[in-house]
């Protein structure tokens, strides 16, 4: 048994097609590709930091979009952004099998693609729970204002759903577990890092970040959700697959 | 705008509109436009979904419901005892645009009762509708009800600013509907469904032609049935849906368990179970016949008017039709992969990409998500172990339901008992 060389890279994924770059450049014949925030110190190991370039991300992902196809390129993306602790591992294979030339889109059959696939789809279906359950509050500056907590590291994908939607008012979705946001300024989307206020969810504070309309709408909208139900049908087994509990915080027909 | 006022008319004409089932806001080709308000080209997308764990896709209300028509099945007919409200078109306009700024909605779903008569009430829906779209610059998802006995140039017009029409049938027997809605003929109901038929075969060969001819209805027609009320069959109600998709091209029929709200000796009496398990038959037998390439007469003919209750219509169909099994994975065409009880449409399209690149035994088709616990014995794949007994119908499917965990149980298994007195049990 060799020992196993663990490239330490930032957790972007352009520091991720830097250490693939590396993997290709070096030639280790154990390797490990890990984020410094899951980095576990370890005897056996031998440790290497990877400098996140430009250069080289730019090289490895054009590589990939033109050797593997765009298809795959899409695919990698959005599994790597589902944040899995083997996420860096099954995608270094994927990679290696698709410049060797082997399908890694259709081939269910192979347990790395069947992984891959399986990530993307559990980043799809926390991206589109996203865009169904994020809710705007229209704050007095005139910005629609939502927090989210996602699972997934999905705000990269739901930029264009909503940038598309709503092109005629300014909006800001941000992600209060990751700490930065997307904001539509009437033009371009782009990301932001703020400091938000511990008081903005209280209702005495309310008054003072929201417009007076705003409260009365989240009204109408919980009261809508209440007639709507039909009580006969109850059935909140199905109710809380759907809407699973951990999403509540931030609807605003949920609130008290 | 008077909130409180908003409020309880709000809460009177959504509790009127929510028998409606559709909630689809799918289907649409409605991008946004000029930098205008909302995009209704993507998928359908469900915001919310309430107790009983139906979707909340779109905010459905009746712009009034007072109406002149006393349909036995309609909460807001003339004689029921309720509260009476109307909303004016710029409060629809108002609700909808604000509850869709706040991603609260995909669009607008609006019905009515009938007031003065069909061209009036039809006149009204279609003035929020061009309001929102001409006015507000709205490209959100809007699904208009048609109103039976409407005008052609109305519904002309209706179509030129909503994604979906639809009206309901709601009865699926003529004999039902007479005895039920004696003031409403079929035909009323199918004069307006005709007229949006032809507009949209009309736009897609004007669209060929002419690039900037206006987009009519790009989400289609649907239609809905009440299940439950008049004692009908599964194959009635299954061959008037059948009907419905050929003749007018209707994208969806839905079917709505009869939920009691009056005292009326021609209908189930108030605190009957909502059949909600037929209802889910009868959805499933809908998708063999859209997706599965059935034919309506397989599945329900004059041998079988009824589904199985404790079986899906797949696994049905497969017992009666041994004869087809086992199929093989790795070599059936598509029609066939997709009549193995257990295999959805999304596993048959994995099943034939990944067998391009080796054979598939038991552990691919698992790991590809078929449902074992019936799909093995209908089937062969790359392996040795595989059903070797001859078993009957019966025998296969005491099996299959020893094995599996139907959240129905408790529904079935309750129906089961009430006919045990006097069942005739034949044991092969």
């Amino acid at each position: 048994m060799g020992m196993i060389d663990q490239y330490i890279y930032d957790g972007s994924f352009e520091g991720f097609l830097t250490a693939v770059f590396e993997v290709y450049d070096r030639k280790p014949t154990r390797v490990k590709i890990v984020s410094e925030r899951l980095v576990t110190e370890n005897f056996f190991d031998e440790e290497h930091t990877i400098y996140t370039d430009q250069a080289k991300s730019d090289r490895v992902w054009k590589g990939i979009e033109d050797k593997i196809g765009k298809k795959a390129g899409n695919l990698i993306y959005k599994a790597f952004l589902s944040e899995q602790s083997d996420r860096e591992q099954v995608l270094l294979r994927i990679i290696k099998k698709g410049f060797k030339g082997e399908n890694v889109t259709d081939n269910f059959a192979d347990i790395d693609v069947l992984r891959l696939t399986n990530l993307v789809k559990i980043v799809g279906r926390e991206k589109h729970r996203m865009d169904a359950f994020i809710r705007f509050r229209l704050t007095k500056d005139n910005v629609y204002f939502a927090e989210v907590e996602p699972d997934f590291d999905t705000l990269p994908l739901n930029a264009i759903h909503f940038k598309n939607r709503y092109a005629d008012q300014k909006w800001l979705i941000y992600d209060r577990c990751r700490n930065y946001g997307i904001f539509y300024d009437l033009k371009t989307v782009n990301y932001v890092q703020l400091e938000i206020s511990n008081d903005i969810n209280s209702s005495l504070a309310a008054p003072f970040y929201f417009t007076h309309d705003e409260m009365h709408y989240q009204d109408l909208w919980k009261n809508y959700f209440k007639s709507t139900n039909i009580p006969s049908r109850k059935n909140m087994r199905l109710h809380l697959q759907h809407v699973p509990k951990r999403y509540w915080k931030y609807l605003s027909e949920k609130q008290p | 705008m008077n909130f409180e006022r908003i409020k309880e008319k709000l809460n009177i004409l959504a509790d009127a509109a929510k028998y409606d089932v559709s909630c689809s806001s799918s289907g649409s080709k409605r991008a946004n436009k000029n930098k205008g308000l909302g995009d209704s080209s993507g998928m359908g997308i469900c915001h919310t979904y309430t107790e009983d764990g139906r979707c909340v896709s779109l905010l459905k209300i009746l712009l009034t419901n007072h109406c002149i028509f006393d349909c036995a099945y309609c909460v807001t007919r003339k004689s029921n005892d309720v509260k009476r409200a109307a909303f004016k078109v710029q409060e629809v306009v108002d609700l909808t645009i604000n509850f869709y700024r706040r991603n609260y909605i995909e669009g607008l779903f609006l019905s009515s009762g009938i007031f003065k008569n069909a061209d009036y009430t039809m006149e009204r829906l279609v003035l929020v509708a061009k309001k929102l779209r001409l006015e507000e610059n709205f490209n959100g998802y809007i699904h208009l009800k048609s109103i039976p006995g409407a005008s052609d140039e109305l519904m002309r017009e209706a179509g030129l600013y909503a994604d979906r029409l639809s009206v309901n049938i709601e009865i699926p027997t003529e004999q039902g509907l007479k005895l039920l809605a004696p003031d409403k003929k079929r035909e009323d109901f199918i004069k307006p469904m005709l007229k949006v038929k032809n507009e949209i075969i009309q736009y897609k060969s004007e669209k060929k032609l002419i690039k900037s001819t206006p987009i009519y209805a790009p989400a289609g027609q649907s239609t809905q049935m009440i299940i439950g009320a008049t004692g009908e069959t599964d194959a009635q109600i299954m061959y008037t849906s059948a009907y419905f998709y050929k003749e007018f091209q209707m994208k969806r029929v839905y079917y709505s368990g009869y939920i009691p709200i009056s005292h009326d000796e021609r209908l189930p009496s108030i605190g009957t179970d909502v059949p909600m398990l037929r209802e889910n038959r009868l959805y499933q037998t809908d998708w063999l016949l859209r997706f599965y390439g059935f034919s309506i007469q397989e599945l329900l003919n004059k041998e079988h008017p009824n589904l199985e209750t404790d079986i899906d219509p797949k696994l049905s169909w497969a017992l009666r039709n041994l004869q087809h099994f086992p199929v093989d994975v790795n070599h059936a065409d598509r029609r066939l992969l997709a009549r193995i009880p257990g295999v959805g449409m999304r596993s048959v399209d994995k099943i034939i990409n990944a067998r391009r690149y080796r054979k598939l035994g038991w552990e691919h088709l698992k790991t590809i998500g078929i449902s074992m616990n019936r799909a093995q014995y209908f089937l062969v794949c790359a392996s040795s172990q595989f059903e070797t007994k001859d078993r009957t119908a019966a025998q296969l499917k005491s099996l299959i339901m020893g094995t599996s965990a139907s959240k129905w149980r408790g529904a079935y298994s309750s129906q089961l008992n009430l006919f045990e007195s006097n069942a005739n049990v034949t044991v092969s």
